[in-house]
């Protein structure tokens, strides 16, 4: 019992933190206590945030300053910042048609990730949850494509969907299916999916691993009672298991939907936001514009709006979903023990 | 977490900071170095990072110091998407190479305006008169701020084997012709055409010279200075685009078509005999080489033909697109650097370029040393052509120049018309002004 215990402290530690309370008052109690600590106390912080902030300070804060700086400029990357135009280049940004569509496309592939990759991951991690044979061999080919760099994976995909020559159409074309005209990638009504595919493709792995992590946590007895009690498998699942995974579901939840917002590399490999701007995303906007158009200003703009809507959308996840955890797991830790 | 992307993003500010405060620090050397007439080190940039380009150049430089003792060239010979890269950090941080590479039009222009590049006009004025019309594109109010060494045209390249299997004797001239060049093609189960349009800026050749065809001159000529593009000949450009775009020449997929990396590119489809023809720049052969196994490219089936005439069209039927690369010197440089680059456009230096197949050279005394035949009937249409004009996105800056490449490939897609390729286009040019 001692064993499942530790891994269910382990695991809620690494989801999400819900028993961080507890570890740190159980810190300080170790600590011997008086005043004459508290100020290596101190220096004992300075010298360990102190680095730590400095880097971020340099490398995180700072830059954001400049690019609220940036933003407010025209500017083409050379040269000095005199061409002042207030808030024009954050109009032209909101009033352009194709970043408009690229927050959509953001925004199709956060609900599309929660609407789907979520159950199949479940399921799939439910499934490998099973004493069965072959269960390390399945586990790890679930997890390979998440293992590899999104460009080497990009690249290859890119390949394998090829119109006509790639090997997605040469096997349909064998079983007498043609893909689209214009091929997957090519062409506009069908890219986003297919794009949206081939994410699936990668993260699902890490779906599976955190939810197979999360299932570690839950208590043995909890579902030997329920057996007992003469559950079936389905009802364990349903009534046992998934509450209990919550908490992992919803960090999940979290990861996801900040990778969709600020979603790049894949699409920058496989489509860079084309045929006709049809899988833009913000980040592909600012680059584009940016580093292809040399209009900074607006590229910085575009940015500070990218970083906006990701600070938005975090926190309310936050405050309205991730906040939920922390009551639930105490709730149910008390249960528990 | 959330502020990954963003920081991503404005690195390039902080790398911009970084590099402005050396870039003060080595100009002051510079400087100093110029002034002086003890040795001077110059740095030098460029692409040609193969053989025999890349032995070609070192020897070069080191003629040029033998005859100029006390002098150090510094060569750095990057791939071509990496110097440009390295390129843009160098100017945002002001402190660019004594030597580097220039592509003219309004990315000239904004160079010049941010006082970046050195007037060339008097220190090399030899050079510049024997150049003549090469240089007017890398002219900026009447001054000359880079020296011309290469300058190609775009044109259609061809398979000469497939043409043949497809019944087409001669090279369309027309676009009548062009057209019924398709049909057979297309009836001998050949694809006909392929372009690149995932990367935009193949399928904007196709616009671009259209107007060329459709477009006098002087109208060109004034819509590159005011950056006014009420013409109706630039609809007309767009209408004959969708003729074009109707006719279905192009190969499978060319929305997502890369221009030229993978055999899966546009260039990669011609050179693995997988379409008959496709419109390029005169770098073409050299691409293909590098996607075919045997590094031969299409080789002895390598034909070209130049971009056909436009029946009605108020232009120029015999103008040519096209654009290059020349010698730019930094502000700041030592004045070895403008002989530097001076010497890099003599007889001499010209000729072992040309004999070499590393680009097609500007100054006259050189073209009857390029030896290739598609390149050297090239070479005769970029110089009986009245006038060729630059790459539009060059001509026009990347701001105006991708707006407009971005809603021609969007004309490809079908969801742009010919009046929104010129609005999208002035709206850019607007925001300019």
């Amino acid at each position: 019992m001692t064993v499942s215990a530790d891994s269910r402290e382990a695991s809620s530690s690494a989801t999400g933190g819900a028993d961080r309370a507890p570890a740190r008052s159980a810190l300080r109690g170790r600590r011997p206590g008086g005043r004459s600590a508290s100020l290596r106390v101190a220096l004992e912080v300075a010298f360990f945030v102190g680095p730590a902030l400095v880097l971020f300070s340099v490398f995180v804060v700072w830059p954001i300053i400049r690019a609220v700086q940036f933003s407010l400029y025209r500017w083409k990357g050379f040269g000095p910042l005199v061409d002042f135009v207030g808030l024009r280049n954050y109009v032209s940004v909101l009033t352009n048609d194709v970043f408009i569509g690229a927050f959509t496309h953001n925004m199709v592939i956060v609900v599309l990730s929660l609407l789907i990759q979520l159950p199949v991951g479940l399921a799939i991690a439910l499934l490998l949850n099973r004493r069965m044979r072959g269960q390390g061999l399945l586990r790890t080919i679930i997890f390979v494509p998440y293992v590899l760099s999104e460009v080497i994976a990009g690249v290859v995909w890119f390949q394998l969907l090829q119109p006509e020559y790639g090997v997605i159409d040469t096997l349909l074309g064998a079983v007498g299916i043609s893909g689209p005209e214009q091929g997957w990638l090519g062409t506009p009504d069908v890219a986003l999916y297919t794009v949206f595919v081939v994410l699936t493709w990668k993260y699902l792995g890490l779906a599976v691993l955190l939810f197979l992590a999360g299932l570690q946590g839950v208590p043995d007895e909890l579902i030997e009672a329920a057996e007992i009690d003469g559950a079936s498998w389905w009802q364990i699942q349903r009534r046992v298991t998934v509450p209990l995974l919550g908490p992992t579901l919803r960090t999940w939840g979290f990861l996801s939907l900040i990778g969709s917002i600020q979603l790049f590399d894949m699409v920058w490999i496989l489509t860079g936001g084309g045929p006709a701007n049809a899988t833009t995303t913000m980040a592909t906007f600012l680059i584009n514009e940016g580093t292809k158009r040399y209009n900074y200003g607006i590229a910085t703009a575009a940015s500070v709006i990218l970083f906006a809507v990701a600070l938005v959308l975090a926190i309310g996840y936050q405050y309205f979903v991730l906040r939920r955890d922390v009551v639930d797991a105490d709730a149910g830790s008390r249960r528990v023990r | 977490m959330s502020t990954t992307p963003v920081a991503r993003a404005i690195a390039v500010g902080a790398v911009a900071a970084v590099l402005a405060a050396c870039g003060t620090g080595s100009e002051d050397t510079t400087e100093s170095t110029a002034d002086a007439s003890g040795p001077v080190t110059i740095s030098w940039w460029h692409n040609s990072n193969t053989d025999p380009g890349k032995a070609y150049y070192e020897s070069v430089a080191k003629d040029f110091q033998t005859a100029n003792p006390g002098v150090t060239i510094e060569i750095s010979a990057m791939q071509h998407e990496d110097m440009l890269t390295k390129l843009d950090a160098a100017f945002q941080g002001g402190d660019a190479p004594d030597i580097y590479m220039e592509r003219g039009g309004g990315e000239l222009a904004d160079h010049v305006e941010a006082g970046l590049t050195k007037d060339l006009s008097e220190q090399a004025k030899d050079v510049v008169d024997k150049l003549g019309g090469s240089v007017a594109g890398f002219q900026v109010d009447g001054k000359t701020y880079a020296l011309p060494f290469s300058l190609g045209v775009v044109g259609f390249w061809y398979n000469k084997s497939l043409f043949e299997q497809a019944g087409i004797t001669t090279p369309p001239a027309t676009m009548d012709e062009l057209y019924a060049a398709v049909d057979k093609l297309a009836a001998a189960g050949i694809a006909p055409v392929s372009v690149g349009a995932g990367d935009k800026w193949p399928a904007a050749h196709y616009w671009y010279y259209l107007a060329l065809r459709e477009c006098p001159e002087q109208v060109l000529k004034d819509a590159v200075k005011s950056l006014d593009f009420s013409d109706p000949c630039f609809i007309k450009a767009g209408e004959d685009l969708e003729k074009i775009i109707a006719a279905k020449p192009f190969n499978k997929g060319f929305l997502s078509t890369p221009a030229q990396t993978g055999p899966g590119s546009a260039s990669g489809l011609l050179a693995t005999g997988k379409v008959a023809m496709e419109m390029q720049g005169h770098w073409e052969p050299g691409v293909m080489q590098g996607l075919t196994e045997d590094k031969k490219g299409l080789g002895e089936d390598t034909g070209w033909f130049p971009f056909p005439s436009v029946a009605g069209g108020q232009g120029e039927q015999s103008a040519a697109l096209g654009g290059g690369d020349a010698w730019g010197v930094a502000k700041d440089a030592p004045d070895a650097a403008v002989e530097f680059a001076k010497y890099l456009l003599s007889d001499e230096v010209q000729k072992g370029f040309a004999e070499r197949d590393m680009g097609l050279p500007t100054n006259p005394a050189a073209s009857g040393s390029v030896k290739d035949p598609a390149l050297s009937g090239l070479l005769e249409v970029r110089d009986a052509a009245p006038y060729v004009q630059l790459y539009f996105d060059t001509a026009f800056g990347q701001s105006v120049g991708g707006a407009m490449n971005d809603e021609i490939a969007l004309m490809f897609a079908g969801e742009a018309t010919p009046q929104d390729i010129v609005e999208k286009t002035q709206q850019a040019a607007d925001a300019e002004k």
